[in-house]
């Protein structure tokens, strides 16, 4: 069964040609059909797949290679690759994609634009799918540039409005900033071992560690260098500093796009690859602390910025980047276990809130301000209830997925001795909880305080939206317990996930990373300490927006923020500095250009030979004279000139 | 000796003549000129020992083509040229430098290649008329009746060329009776001996029909 | 004995003589009999070759060449008496209605 690996990113993409052809016209039974379908089919493939995969072949790796296409000396193969690792992101992929293309049936039910929607909507699964499966880097940047394409496509779905073209645009922008990086990534690596297969390239790093280790360029080693460029591509593909600068832009696209390529998967590409690559970062120590540094430096910018928003979709936007961060942290800290499982939590937690943001907006009539909310949960129960239970996983609540996750990523820090980089994820947690329950607040709880008008149009979603919502919160309670810590489990080893993704977290040399262990006591000690931050910063939220105190509680909030507030509200004011320091100077470079190297000098060049030819027409002409005697004279100088030449 | 002789008056009357056609005024100068140029060719030919050729040569160049320029000359009535406008040096000037270039070439052609040998003495054979025949007839039938067409081509051509342009049908009455007027003139080719005998007002009717037949003039 | 190259050397200069005419003059009438010299200058050569290469050939072609001449004056004239229609005027300069 494992065989038909190639089928999984092959359906959603014949999805999307088949939606694409259909046209706007067609009957929406049909899109629906196909639109659903392909993921369905994909998943139920992929489930049969990983099942095959776990009982017969793991942990080895399976390769299928689809098509050869030889570069030189060696081949850049249109391969897929099914390992641990790859397995634990087609499973997130094919499984929240799914409900997410469910949820959109009702969502986008009565938007224009269905069938354009579905079509898009396929290609990005089949743009995610092939990187994750790709067995190389080539295949990994296919998809890798595929799903920036759909993210823009579908960022700007809404294309008569002003703002999303625009928000689209600076999507792909700040994304290409990043897939330059990788390139130059990826073209020091084929320089270096030939290939970009992923299991050569790791094999040729474990055999020599020194090719990687010894200087590769400016002043770095070769995985320095390789890892950096990486990190880059990253930062921009998962909204790190400096680069997320475009995820709180992409919630002016249809909020399940929200759901799933802003917080389930594209986002958590970059962090995919860095795991993918951990060969590389663990021979890069600096690079890797850097990422760690990164990571939990946005973690914690984000999470105050989130806490000063309005718009529901922007608190989850920022939501995500921060925790991203989370992600970032700990996979620069090597726990790259840590990260794919925060990445997996994540994937179920965030989609469920997004989607139950989408339940709200769309109760609301399209209402996305929480000021103009409140009092929606005896409206929408089933929203509500899911919505909660996704935030207090994100809160880190135990026995809920977010606090297994999270805690081993605090673990891994304190373990290494990093405690700044520790302290910073354990206030960012008790952020997250607290901007959390501000939102789950102002939303739900008190009096309705929208319009008329809305109170009279709210209305629980159809079985076609809640139905993922519930499947999404089961995944969002259980999809900690692959992942249960040793010291909680009583001594017990049963950690699943650390287990299954061993092979491919496999050390190199001797920089094999040893997790550091801490002492039982003070393992449970942060453990509880990280409880204990986030309860508290849920009562605090509580007591400042519960009940019927949301508008009060933000004025309050406001006031004792004082001039910190407006910072917040205004994101640091970071997109206008980019837009003084960067996008305006580039601006007038490419006016620069257009004016004067393509006006005047490429068009110049051309009227110039265009004058030229004319100018010639124009004199020549003056040789028609009409006059017989005239051609005769050039009849008979021409034969002269003609004899001349053969006689002599 | 003799040969030699003959040659030299004749080659010498050749070119005088053929400067003088191409130098003098008068057309009807030049075409008599002409006249000489041919005859004294015609000699050569003979001392080339190709007398059908020379006789031919008399009769249809000169006999006939000749006539045919006299009669356009006369017909159409061409006056001494104006000295006109003194434009057209460059023209000149080019002509003669290409002339004199041809001349070089020619010269210098000679010089590498064909030139002084000698020539065998002429034979029965060679200048008698049966065997000039026999290879006409023989080898070159069909380029001689091709020729033939050719001729014919010629002459179809020249009587539509030269022809009157028919006036069309008009409605009124007026116009019909010009055109019967303009009929019996319209017989005229190039041959038109009863034109040019026609007086002034002859021609003026010619030149008038031609006029309302519709000439840009 | 003549030799060949007097023939020729005669034939190039009848043929630069008719040529300088044909280029120079403006009367349609002389520039036609200019030609006519060169045509007749290319016969001289003609027969002189087949003098010397004892081929009559030349001759012959001589013979095509003349009946060739008298159909190209025939058409020749006929068009200078349509042109004299239209233009009153034999003079090839003030024919130019091809001019730019």
């Amino acid at each position: 069964m494992t065989d038909l690996l190639w089928l999984i990113p092959l359906l959603p993409f014949l999805g999307a040609a088949a939606n694409g052809v259909l046209g706007p016209r067609a009957p929406k039974g049909l899109v629906t059909a196909v639109g659903v379908g392909a993921p369905g089919v994909a998943l139920a493939l992929s489930l049969g797949i990983l099942w095959d995969y776990a009982a017969r072949l793991a942990p080895a790796p399976f390769e299928q290679v689809v098509y050869a296409w030889t570069a030189g000396p060696s081949s850049i193969d249109v391969a897929f690759l099914l390992d641990p690792l790859s397995a634990v992101m087609l499973f997130v992929v094919t499984f929240v994609g799914f409900w997410i293309h469910l949820y959109s049936v009702g969502y986008m039910g009565h938007e224009g634009g269905y069938q354009r929607y579905f079509a898009y909507l396929n290609l990005f699964m089949g743009a995610m799918l092939l990187l994750v499966l790709g067995a190389n880097y080539l295949v990994m940047f296919v998809g890798w540039e595929g799903v920036g394409l759909c993210s823009y496509l579908l960022i700007g779905f809404y294309y008569d409005q002003k703002i999303p073209p625009e928000a689209g645009r600076k999507a792909f922008v700040v994304n290409r900033i990043g897939d330059f990086a990788f390139l130059i990534g990826m073209f020091a690596l084929f320089s270096t071992f030939g290939s970009l297969r992923y299991t050569e390239v790791f094999a040729a790093v474990a055999e020599s560690p020194e090719r990687a280790t010894s200087e590769y360029a400016l002043g770095l080693s070769l995985a320095a260098f390789v890892t950096l460029c990486f990190f880059i591509g990253a930062a921009g593909k998962s909204a790190q500093i400096p680069l997320y600068v475009w995820l709180p832009d992409a919630m002016a696209g249809p909020t399940p796009v929200s759901a799933l390529i802003h917080a389930a998967t594209m986002v958590t590409a970059g962090v995919y690859m860095v795991v993918r690559t951990n060969v590389l970062y663990q021979l890069a120590p600096g690079v890797s602390l850097l990422v760690a540094a990164v990571g939990a430096a946005t973690a914690i910018f984000a999470a105050t910025i989130g806490l000063a928003q309005d718009d529901i979709k922007k608190v989850l936007a920022y939501s995500t980047v921060s925790q991203l961060g989370y992600m970032f942290l700990a996979a620069g800290l090597g726990a790259y276990t840590a990260a794919i499982f925060h990445l997996g939590t994540h994937a179920f937690f965030k989609a469920l809130l997004f989607l139950g943001s989408g339940s709200v907006i769309h109760a609301m009539s399209g209402e996305q301000d929480m000021r103009r909310m409140g009092g929606l949960k005896r409206a929408l129960p089933i929203t509500y209830w899911t919505f909660l239970l996704a935030a207090l996983a994100i809160a880190g609540i135990p026995p809920l997925a977010g606090f297994f996750s999270k805690d081993e990523i605090l673990a891994a820090a304190a373990g290494q001795g990093h405690w700044l980089l520790y302290a910073v994820g354990l206030a960012t947690a008790g952020l997250t909880a607290f901007y959390m329950f501000r939102a789950v607040h102002m939303t739900f709880d008190g009096s309705f305080r929208g319009t008329e008008e809305q109170r009279h149009r709210l209305h629980e979603s159809p079985p076609v939206m809640t139905v993922p919502l519930v499947v999404l919160a089961v995944g969002s309670v259980v999809a900690g317990w692959i992942g249960i810590p040793q010291v909680l489990a009583f001594g017990a080893d049963v950690n699943w996930l650390h287990h299954w993704l061993e092979p491919v977290i496999a050390g190199v040399g001797d920089t094999a990373h040893a997790e550091h262990h801490l002492p039982l006591a003070a393992e449970w000690g942060l453990i509880l300490l990280a409880v204990a931050v986030a309860a508290g910063g849920i009562l605090l939220a509580r007591r400042i927006y519960g009940g019927d105190r949301a508008l009060e509680g933000e004025r309050r909030v406001v006031s004792a923020l004082g001039p910190a507030h407006p910072v917040l509200v205004h994101k640091f004011w970071v997109d206008e500095a980019y837009d003084r320091l960067i996008v305006r100077p580039l601006a007038l470079v490419a006016y620069g250009f257009w004016k004067v190297v393509d006006g005047w000098i490429i068009d110049g060049a051309l009227h110039l030979t265009a004058s030229v030819t004319e100018l010639t027409g124009d004199l020549g002409r003056f040789s028609t004279t009409g006059n017989v005697r005239n051609y005769l004279l050039y009849f008979f100088l021409g034969v002269v000139a003609l004899l001349g030449w053969i006689a002599l | 000796m003799i040969e030699t002789l003959i040659f030299l008056i004749f080659a010498a009357l050749a070119l005088a003549s053929a400067l003088v056609v191409v130098l003098h005024r008068n057309p009807i100068y030049s075409t008599m000129s002409l006249v000489v140029t041919l005859i004294s060719l015609a000699v050569l030919f003979v001392l080339l020992g190709a007398p059908f050729i020379a006789a031919l040569q008399v009769l249809i160049y000169t006999g006939a083509i000749v006539v045919l320029f006299l009669f356009v000359v006369m017909l159409l009535n061409v006056g001494r040229e104006e000295i006109g406008e003194q434009r057209g040096l460059v023209q000149k000037g080019a002509a003669v430098v290409g002339a004199a270039a041809f001349l070089v070439i020619v010269g210098l052609t000679y010089l590498e290649g064909y030139g002084g040998a000698e020539m065998a003495p002429l034979d029965e054979e060679f200048v008698s008329l049966p065997g000039l025949a026999a290879e006409l007839f023989g080898r070159y039938l069909l380029t001689f009746e091709l020729v033939g067409l050719l001729l014919l081509v010629a002459v179809i051509a020249a009587t539509v060329l030269a022809a009157r342009p028919r006036p069309a049908v008009p409605a009124e009455g007026g116009a019909l009776a010009e055109a019967a007027a303009v009929e019996p003139a319209t017989e005229a080719d190039e041959r038109g001996a009863g034109v040019v005998t026609e007086r002034p007002d002859g021609e003026d009717r010619l030149v008038a029909s031609g006029g309302s037949a519709g000439g840009a003039g | 004995m003549v030799p060949v190259a007097w023939y020729l050397l005669l034939a190039a200069l009848l043929f630069a003589i008719g040529t300088v005419g044909a280029l120079t003059r403006r009367n349609g009438i002389t520039i036609f009999l200019s030609i006519e010299l060169m045509l007749n200058s290319v016969n001289l050569t003609l027969v002189a070759y087949s003098r010397l290469l004892d081929d009559r050939t030349g001759q012959l072609v001589v013979f095509f060449v003349l009946a060739v001449a008298a159909a190209e004056a025939a058409v020749g004239l006929a068009l200078f008496i349509a042109v004299y229609r239209h233009r009153r005027t034999i003079d090839l300069d003030r024919v130019n209605l091809l001019r730019w």
